[in-house]
């Protein structure tokens, strides 16, 4: 189970600090290929700040970060880009003033390679590409069953369909390792459903590893083949939804009891 | 209704994603350059040509570079005029200094260097943003228009310091300088204009005009997404600098027909800058209604009063321009910051589906 050409990312004694803050205080895990992960915590207690660790937004002061066997402590989000790791944001971060089409194109950027020339006159790479690539994004447009939006610019759309083409874009680019940051959040039963279908079948199909954080503790216990509890910055627990369901700790913290 | 976006099917993504998409869009668009081409030269006078076509096109290119850097790539510039004086020197410069050069090359590389100076100008976008940007422009401005007052070597130590421009001719035609005819000059910038338009639908419908909009509407997940923004924000400023490099060379060269500063001072950045944000930010088409509104505006008016046989003041014009400027420009940046091309657009929505309803 734990042989290491498993683990598709390791995280290893992260601290991060923003001046006297600590964000992030000596936290391990290993997110496993293929499986669903997730990050629980209360509000502030670094889940967040770990992903934007792990895509190279933030630089830890301590630890270090191993991709597919390879380690690293300091990389530009670009680079964590090529080398397949993807994400949605917390607060919505489409282009607003592009189409949803164009959205999702814009994902699969690292794929392109024609040169300015061949851009700017629309001949040979370039015109072949943006064919190419038009298939591949209404594949995943189809996956994410926004046919009807392609052509309409993200601004006007509703809230829930946002999210959606957040995640197309995200999927656009073929990533080893999909970060999703709140998915649910903000969303009605019916919204939340079919964005755990497409989450599942973004993982069953598509074989991508997914680390997600999320509120919904309904949502994280059904999806989730391992869950990691933060609080406070650091590593609270870490097992599978069962496990974490009945550790004292994590109930003390963060899940509580009911008192019905 | 003979014009229908409804109805209207591809069957495949080259279909779908070719410039213009409509057939009726299509023809109109092919009709409209032919007559540019071949009909205006025939028909219109003399006084259409010079002194309302050449500018407004040579200004549409202008406006052209400004809305690649401002519009798609969301990067304020105050420094358009600059950028056009550096296009203009440096085409006279070569133009006189490498006399077997054709014109036709001479113009785009005045383009190049003009992109190069913007390159070295843009640099502080990385770190700076919005209105500092646009005040580190302004340097810009000012800098460059001093350097070429200053240093006679760009005008060839002329004792003006305001040289003519210099005869040279396309395929036997003279096309700059006061010998040449008006429609050659007007064919020579319609050239340029029809490439650098067509170039620059290209550019916004692939990767690079995509990377541009990212890092406009969202830089931080622009760059989670693999974009880089230095090398993205560069290649805007380039690219924008070449275009408005190219549009001071044949301002210089086929319109005023001198080389000289006050064309190009902070005043012309400004035009240019209405003309924008009049015409729509992020779009082709509204730099060419832009550049033509702003510009005929103010003749508009001039000679509106005579038709219906009044007569105002020439000075009275003049404010009630200024007047009528500052209040465009407010109501276009409240009520439709994407201006008249966002206008047009809605009006074709409208019309996908007139006269229903729904």
């Amino acid at each position: 189970m734990n042989r290491p050409e498993h683990i598709l990312l390791s995280v290893k004694d992260i601290s991060l600090r923003f001046g006297g803050v600590r964000a992030l205080t000596d936290v391990s895990f290993d997110i496993r290929e293929g499986e669903i992960f997730a990050i629980i915590g209360p509000n502030g207690a670094g889940k967040s700040s770990m992903l934007n660790c792990i895509n190279g937004f933030y630089h830890p002061q301590e630890g270090t970060i191993t991709f597919k066997g390879e380690e690293r402590r300091q990389m530009r989000p670009h680079e964590a880009a090529a080398q397949g790791i993807s994400r949605t944001f917390q607060n919505i971060a489409l282009f607003k003033g592009m189409t949803t089409l164009e959205n999702v194109m814009t994902g699969r950027m690292l794929k392109m390679q024609a040169s300015f020339v061949e851009q700017a006159l629309y001949i040979g790479r370039g015109k072949r590409e943006e064919i190419a690539h038009r298939e591949k994004v209404e594949e995943v447009i189809d996956f994410l069953e926004i046919q009807s939006i392609r052509k309409t610019p993200v601004g006007r759309l509703p809230y829930g369909l946002q999210k959606r083409v957040e995640l197309a874009r995200a999927l656009a680019a073929e990533p080893e390792l999909l970060l999703l940051d709140e998915p649910m959040a903000g969303m009605n039963v019916e919204e939340k459903e079919d964005m755990c279908r497409f989450v599942l079948s973004t993982n069953h199909e598509l074989g991508t590893t997914i680390a997600l954080i999320e509120h919904d503790m309904g949502v994280v216990m059904d999806l989730s083949d391992r869950v990691v509890v933060l609080d406070y910055g650091r590593k609270l627990a870490e097992g599978t939804p069962d496990e974490i369901r009945g550790n004292q700790d994590v109930i003390d913290a963060y899940l509580g009891v009911s008192h019905d | 209704m003979l014009y229908r976006e409804a109805g209207q099917f591809k069957t495949s993504y080259s279909a779908d994603q070719a410039m213009l998409t409509i057939p009726l869009d299509r023809w109109f668009v092919f009709g409209l350059a032919a007559f540019a081409i071949v009909g205006v030269p025939l028909l219109a006078s003399e006084y259409l040509i010079a002194s309302i076509l050449i500018p407004v096109l040579i200004l549409s290119i202008a406006a052209l570079g400004l809305n690649i850097l401002t519009g798609y790539c969301g990067q304020l510039s105050l420094g358009t005029g600059a950028f056009m004086a550096a296009g203009a020197y440096l085409a006279y410069k070569i133009a006189t200094n490498i006399t077997w050069m054709p014109i036709w090359l001479v113009i785009p590389l005045a383009g190049l260097c003009a992109a190069a100076i913007g390159i070295a100008f843009g640099l502080p976008s990385l770190r700076i943003k919005g209105f500092y940007l646009a005040v580190a422009t302004l340097a810009a401005q000012f800098f460059l228009l001093w350097l070429f007052v200053k240093v006679p070597w760009f005008v060839n130590y002329s004792i003006s310091g305001v040289p003519t421009a210099p005869p040279r001719s396309v395929l036997g035609f003279d096309v700059t300088g006061a010998t040449a005819t008006n429609e050659a000059k007007y064919l020579f910038v319609l050239a340029f204009v029809i490439a650098l338009a067509w170039i620059a639908r290209n550019m916004a419908r692939s990767r690079i005009g995509r990377s541009w909009m990212a890092i406009r509407d969202m830089d931080i997940a622009a760059e989670l997404i693999g974009i880089r923004p230095l090398p993205t924000k560069l290649s805007a400023f380039a690219i924008s600098s070449f275009y408005c490099g190219v549009a001071g060379a044949l301002w210089a060269m086929c319109y005023i027909n001198t080389v000289e500063p006050t064309a190009f001072d902070i005043n012309r950045s400004f035009q240019v800058l209405f003309m924008v944000i009049v015409g729509g930010l992020g779009s082709v088409l509204g730099s060419f209604l832009g550049a033509a509104f702003i510009f005929l505006l103010p003749i508009f008016l001039n000679s509106a009063p005579g038709w219906f046989g009044y007569s105002v003041a020439g000075d009275i014009i003049t404010h009630i321009e200024f007047m009528l400027f500052g209040a465009l420009i407010i109501f276009f940046l409240i009520v439709e910051p994407h201006g008249l091309a966002r206008l047009w657009q809605i009006a074709k929505e409208k019309l996908r589906l007139w006269p229903f309803p729904y």
